[in-house]
C-alpha cells in the first residue's frame, strides 16, 4: 500500500472496475517458474539478482508449476526435453502466461539449420505470450519482456475468456 | 618412452593384432588395432610397467565414409607421462568392438555415446543404451548419410 494511500487525501474509497482490480492484482505480482535450460538460464538469474532485480516487480522464482503464473522459458529445448515442457506447462493452473527468452526458444536460435535434436521454437508445443529476442537477451531486454506482459495482462477482462 | 617404443613394445607383444602405426608427420602418434583384441591391448597398455597408461582421456566414434567406422582412444599415463592415441575401424554391416568399461571406468559414458551417435556396439559393455538423444530415437545422427526425421513424436523437427 506504499503508493496508493497517498493519492487520496479526502477519502479512503477507491471505485474501480473488478476488471482493472483483478489485472492490477495479477500484473503486480507474477510469480515466475525458475525454468532455464541452457545459457539464458544465467541471463535470468542475473537479472533477478540485485543489480538488475526482479523482485521489485513482484516477480520471484517459484520452483513448481503449480504455484506459478508464468513460464520464462529460457534456453534450448531439444526434443528430449519438450515433451516435459508441455507436461510442466500443462501443470500450471489458469491464468498462466508464458514468455519465450532467447532466440534458441524463440525459433530454434542458432540450431535451425542442422540442430537434430533442438525443437525450432517453444511455440511448436505450447502457446507463448511475449517473446525476447536476443541470444541471450540483456537483462534489460528480460525486464522489458515482462513488462509487455503486464500490458497484456492490464488489458485483460473478465467477459472475455482468454483463450489458450 | 617415446611413441616409437611403445609401438615397437605392442607390435611384438600383439604381432598381427596391431594392424599399422604412424609416428611421424600426424600431430599424434598412434596406432591402429584390429577391433576383436582391443580389450587385451587395452588391459596391456594399463597393467604393464613399461607403460602404465592409467588414464584414458577421450574416447570418441569416427565416420570414415564409404562404410566404415571407427573408435579413437587417447590414452595418457600420468606415471610415466607419456600419450598415446588408439585406432580401430569397423564395418557398419558389423560394428561390434570390445568394450574396454572394465579397463578404464570412464569408457562407460563416452561407449553409451558413441553407440548412440554413430550405432557401433560395444560387446561386453554392461549399460549400452542412449544417453544424449530421447530413448525412442531412430537412427544414428552423426554418421554421414543420416537424414533429419520429419517428426518426432508429433514435434516438426526441421525448420
Amino acid at each position: 500500500m506504499g503508493l496508493l494511500d497517498q493519492k487520496f487525501e479526502n477519502s479512503n474509497i477507491i471505485i474501480t472496475s473488478m476488471d482493472s482490480l483483478l489485472n492490477w492484482a495479477r500484473l503486480s505480482s507474477i510469480w515466475g517458474m525458475q525454468f532455464g535450460l541452457a545459457c539464458c538460464a544465467i541471463e535470468m538469474m542475473a537479472t533477478g539478482a540485485s543489480h538488475y532485480d526482479l523482485d521489485r516487480f513482484g516477480t520471484f522464482f517459484r520452483g513448481t508449476p503449480r504455484q506459478s503464473d508464468v513460464m520464462i522459458v529460457a534456453g534450448t529445448v531439444t526434443l528430449k526435453m519438450a515433451s516435459r515442457v508441455k507436461v510442466l506447462y500443462d501443470q500450471m493452473s489458469e491464468p498462466r502466461y508464458v514468455i519465450s527468452m532467447g532466440s534458441c526458444s524463440n525459433c530454434g536460435g542458432p540450431y535451425w539449420e542442422h540442430g537434430y535434436h533442438v525443437l525450432k521454437g517453444v511455440d511448436r508445443i505450447i502457446p507463448v505470450d511475449v517473446y525476447v529476442p536476443g541470444c541471450p537477451p540483456r537483462p534489460e531486454a528480460l525486464m522489458e519482456g515482462l513488462l509487455k506482459l503486464q500490458e497484456k495482462i492490464r488489458t485483460e477482462s473478465l467477459a472475455k475468456k482468454k483463450s489458450a | 618412452m617415446i611413441p616409437q617404443e611403445i609401438s615397437d613394445v605392442l607390435k611384438a607383444t600383439f604381432g598381427d593384432a596391431v594392424l599399422e602405426s604412424r609416428i611421424d608427420g600426424v600431430l599424434d602418434p598412434f596406432v591402429k588395432v584390429a577391433p576383436g583384441p582391443v580389450k587385451d591391448v587395452a588391459l596391456f597398455l594399463r597393467d604393464n610397467e613399461q607403460m602404465l597408461f592409467d588414464v584414458l582421456m577421450c574416447l570418441s566414434g569416427v565416420d570414415y565414409t564409404g562404410g566404415r567406422l571407427g573408435v579413437v582412444y587417447h590414452l595418457h599415463s600420468m606415471k610415466r607421462n607419456h600419450k598415446l592415441v588408439v585406432k580401430t575401424e569397423v564395418t557398419v554391416d558389423d560394428p561390434h568392438v570390445a568394450s574396454v568399461e572394465s579397463v578404464w571406468k570412464t569408457a562407460n559414458w563416452h561407449e553409451r555415446e558413441a553407440f548412440d551417435l554413430y550405432g557401433i556396439v560395444f560387446d561386453g559393455h554392461p549399460d549400452l543404451r542412449r544417453i544424449l538423444m530421447p530413448y525412442d530415437w531412430q537412427g544414428h545422427p552423426l554418421r554421414k548419410d543420416y537424414k533429419v526425421p520429419e517428426f518426432y513424436n508429433g514435434m516438426k523437427v526441421p525448420y
